[in-house]
C-alpha cells in the first residue's frame, strides 16, 4: 500500500485491536478469583493512557500527573462522605469535571513555560494539592484519608461494593473502553496530528500558524479529566482514599508503566500496565526492596538502551525480519 | 514577640537553609552547565550522609574526618556514574534524563535499604559541637551557629573560585553559552565531570551535616527532592550567591511557617514557588537566558 493511502487509512480499526478487549473479557471468565487485581490493572491502564496523551503525543514532560488522579480520587471520596452522593457513574463524571477544571486552570498558566521550569511547576502543583489534602483534614481526612467509603448501585441497578468484584471489573472495563475511544478518536484526528507536530518540532508548528498553546492546553485538560476518572475508579474500587494517590511515587510509577510499554502509541499503556502490575503482584509483596532495585535498574536500562519500551523493541524486531538486510 | 525569639527563629531557619545550600549548590551548577535534569542529586546527599554516619559509628572516625571521607568517596562514585550513565544522555531529551535519574534514585534507595536497613540513622555529634554558645545577649545551639558560619564560608570560597579563577571563568562562560564556550576551546565535558564530582561531594557533606536537622533514612531522596529543586529554581541556575540567598529564604520561611502554621507551612512555600516561577522562570536571582 502506498504511503498516502496508508496514512488515510490510519484511523481504521484493525483486527488485532479487538484482542485486548477480548482478552479482558476472557480474563473475566478465566480468572474469577483475580478480578479485584484485574480491576487495579484496568485502572492503571487508564491512568497511563491519560499520561500518554500529554507525554507521548503532546510531548509535555510532567512529574505531577498524580495531581489529577488524586483530584478525581478525592472528589468521589468527598462527595460520598459529605454529600452522600454515592452513585458511581455520576461520580466518575464529577471527578472528570473537577480534574479537568484543575487541568485547564493549571495548564493555562504552566504551559507558558517549558523545560526544567515546566517540570518543576508540575511537581509544585502536585505537592500543593497534596499539602492541601493534608491540611483540609475536616474535608479530606488529612493524613489518614477517608477509609471505609461505600458506594451505591450503578445507575441504581447493579450492586457496587468492594465485595462485588465482578460488577467492579466490568464497570472499570467499560469506563476504560469509553475513555480509550475518546483518546483514539483524538489521536487520529487532525488535532492529534497537530499534537504530534508540536512534539516533534515546536518552532515549525508556530511557523505554520498552529495555535500551539491552545492545542497543548486542550490535550492537558482532556488528559487531566481522564486521569481523574482513573482516580475516581480507584476510590470506588478500593473503598478508601488517602494521600498516597497524590504522591511523587505515584507520578513516577505511572511514568514507569507508560515507558515500559512504550509511549506515543495507543497500546503502550496496556502492555506496560499489565507487565508492571503482574511483576509487582508477584515480586513486590515478597521482596519489596529487591523489586525497587530491579525497577530502578530497569529504568536506567530503558533510558540508556530501549527508549521505546516493550512495543518499541517488538517493532524493531519486526522491522529487522520484515526487511532482509541489503 | 521579643527580640530574642525573633533572633533564634532567624538563626534556626538560617541553619536549615545552610544545609539546603550545601546540598543544592552543586545541582544548580551542573543543571546550569549541561541543562541536565538530575533528579538523583538528593540520592548523593543520602549516600554521603550514610558514609559519614556509618564511618563515625563503626570506624570511630572523628566528625571532620568523616565529612572529608564522605566528600571524597561520593565524589569518586559520582564520577563513575557520570561517565557511565549520564554522559550518553547529554544530548537526549528531558524525558530520558528524568527516567535515568529517577531509576538511579530507586536503585540507590533500594541498595541502601538492603545493605544498611530501613531505619533512621542518628548522627552522633562530637561534644564540642553539641552544646550552647553564649552570643552575649542569648544562648544558642553551637551546631546551628557552626553550620551558618561554615555555609557562609563555603559560599564565599565557591564564589571566589567562580569569579576569580580560570576554571571558574570557564564554568561561567559555559553556563551562559555552552556552544560559544566550546568553540573558544573550553572542554565543557571535562568541566562538567569536574563540577559534577564537586557538586556531588558537597551534597554528600550536606547530607552528613544536615542529618541532624533533616533526618537520614532511605526515603530521604524522595522526601527532599522537591525542596532541593525549589532552591535551585528560585536561586537560578549556576548562580552560587543566588542559591545561597534562596536557601536562606526558604530555610527561614519553612522554619517560621512550621511554628505558626504547623500544618500548612509547606503549602505556602509551594504556592510561592509556583507564583515566582510563573513570573520569573529563570528564578529570583538568575539571569534571563539568551
Amino acid at each position: 500500500m502506498s504511503a498516502p493511502a496508508e496514512l488515510a487509512r490510519r484511523h481504521h480499526w484493525r483486527w488485532w485491536e479487538a484482542l485486548p478487549w477480548l482478552l479482558a473479557l476472557g480474563a473475566f471468565f478465566a480468572f474469577p478469583t483475580y478480578l479485584a487485581f484485574g480491576t487495579q490493572v484496568l485502572i492503571t491502564i487508564l491512568f497511563a493512557l491519560s499520561l500518554d496523551l500529554v507525554l507521548g503525543y503532546a510531548g509535555i514532560v510532567t512529574l505531577g500527573h498524580a495531581a489529577f488522579f488524586g483530584a478525581g480520587a478525592y472528589t468521589v471520596g468527598m462527595l460520598a462522605l459529605h454529600l452522600g452522593w454515592s452513585e458511581p457513574l455520576s461520580g466518575l463524571l464529577a471527578a472528570a469535571l473537577v480534574a479537568g477544571a484543575i487541568g485547564l486552570a493549571s495548564g493555562l498558566v504552566l504551559l507558558r513555560t517549558h523545560g526544567l521550569a515546566l517540570l518543576m511547576l508540575t511537581l509544585c502543583t502536585m505537592a500543593l494539592l497534596e499539602q492541601a489534602a493534608n491540611m483540609g483534614a475536616h474535608w479530606t481526612g488529612g493524613f489518614d484519608g477517608m477509609p471505609g467509603l461505600s458506594f451505591g448501585k450503578i445507575l441504581g441497578l447493579f450492586g457496587f461494593d468492594a465485595l462485588y468484584y465482578r460488577s467492579q471489573y466490568l464497570y472499570s472495563l467499560a469506563a476504560l473502553f469509553l475513555c480509550f475511544l475518546i483518546v483514539r478518536k483524538l489521536v487520529y484526528s487532525s488535532f492529534g496530528q497537530s499534537l504530534t507536530g508540536i512534539r516533534e518540532n515546536l518552532l515549525r508548528m508556530h511557523a505554520v500558524g498552529a495555535p500551539v498553546r491552545w492545542r497543548q492546553v486542550i490535550a492537558y485538560t482532556v488528559s487531566a479529566a481522564l486521569a481523574g476518572v482513573a482516580g475516581a475508579l480507584f476510590t470506588q474500587a478500593n473503598g478508601y482514599v488517602n494521600l498516597a494517590v497524590l504522591g511523587l511515587e505515584r507520578s513516577a510509577g505511572v511514568l514507569i508503566v507508560l515507558i515500559l510499554g512504550g509511549y506515543g502509541r495507543l497500546y503502550g499503556a496496556f502492555v506496560g500496565a499489565i507487565a508492571y502490575m503482574v511483576l509487582e503482584h508477584l515480586l513486590a509483596k515478597a521482596y519489596p526492596t529487591a523489586w525497587q532495585l530491579g525497577l530502578g535498574i530497569t529504568l536506567i536500562a530503558v533510558a540508556l538502551f530501549a527508549r521505546n519500551g516493550v512495543i518499541g523493541m517488538f517493532d524493531a524486531l519486526r522491522r529487522r525480519f520484515a526487511r532482509p538486510a541489503p | 514577640m521579643d527580640l530574642n525569639s525573633l533572633v533564634s527563629m532567624l538563626l534556626g531557619g538560617m541553619a536549615a537553609g545552610m544545609v539546603l545550600f550545601i546540598v543544592s549548590v552543586g545541582l544548580s551548577v551542573t543543571m546550569g552547565l549541561m541543562g541536565f535534569v538530575n533528579l538523583a542529586h538528593g540520592a548523593f546527599a543520602m549516600l554521603g550522609g550514610y558514609a559519614i554516619v556509618l564511618t563515625m559509628k563503626h570506624w570511630g572516625l572523628p566528625f571532620p574526618a568523616a565529612l572529608l571521607f564522605g566528600f571524597v568517596s561520593v565524589a569518586a562514585v559520582s564520577v563513575v556514574f557520570e561517565r557511565l550513565l549520564y554522559a550518553p544522555l547529554y544530548r537526549a531529551g528531558e524525558l530520558d534524563q528524568v527516567l535515568l535519574t529517577i531509576g538511579l534514585v530507586f536503585a540507590l534507595v533500594a541498595a541502601v535499604t538492603l545493605s544498611v536497613g530501613p531505619e533512621t540513622q542518628a548522627v552522633q555529634l562530637p561534644p564540642w559541637l553539641s552544646g550552647q554558645t553564649d552570643l552575649g545577649f542569648m544562648q544558642y545551639r553551637t551546631y546551628s551557629l557552626v553550620l551558618i558560619v561554615a555555609g557562609t564560608a563555603l559560599m564565599i570560597a565557591l564564589w571566589l573560585g567562580f569569579e576569580r579563577t580560570r576554571i571558574g571563568a570557564r564554568i561561567r562562560a559555559a553556563v551562559d553559552n555552552r556552544r560559544m564556550a566550546q568553540s573558544m576551546g573550553v572542554d565543557v565535558g571535562r568541566l562538567f565531570t569536574l563540577t559534577f564530582a564537586l557538586g556531588s561531594g558537597l551534597a554528600a557533606v550536606g547530607g552528613g551535616l544536615g542529618a541532624e536537622i533533616l533526618g537520614l533514612d532511605p526515603q530521604y531522596p524522595f522526601r527532599y527532592l522537591a525542596y532541593f529543586l525549589i532552591v535551585v529554581a528560585v536561586g537560578g541556575m549556576g548562580r552560587i550567591s543566588g542559591v545561597y540567598f534562596a536557601a536562606i529564604l526558604i530555610g527561614i520561611l519553612d522554619f517560621v511557617l512550621k511554628i505558626y502554621f504547623p500544618k500548612g507551612g509547606t503549602l505556602f512555600i509551594y504556592a510561592l514557588t509556583l507564583v515566582l516561577l510563573l513570573a520569573r522562570p529563570q528564578g529570583l536571582f538568575g539571569r534571563r537566558g539568551p
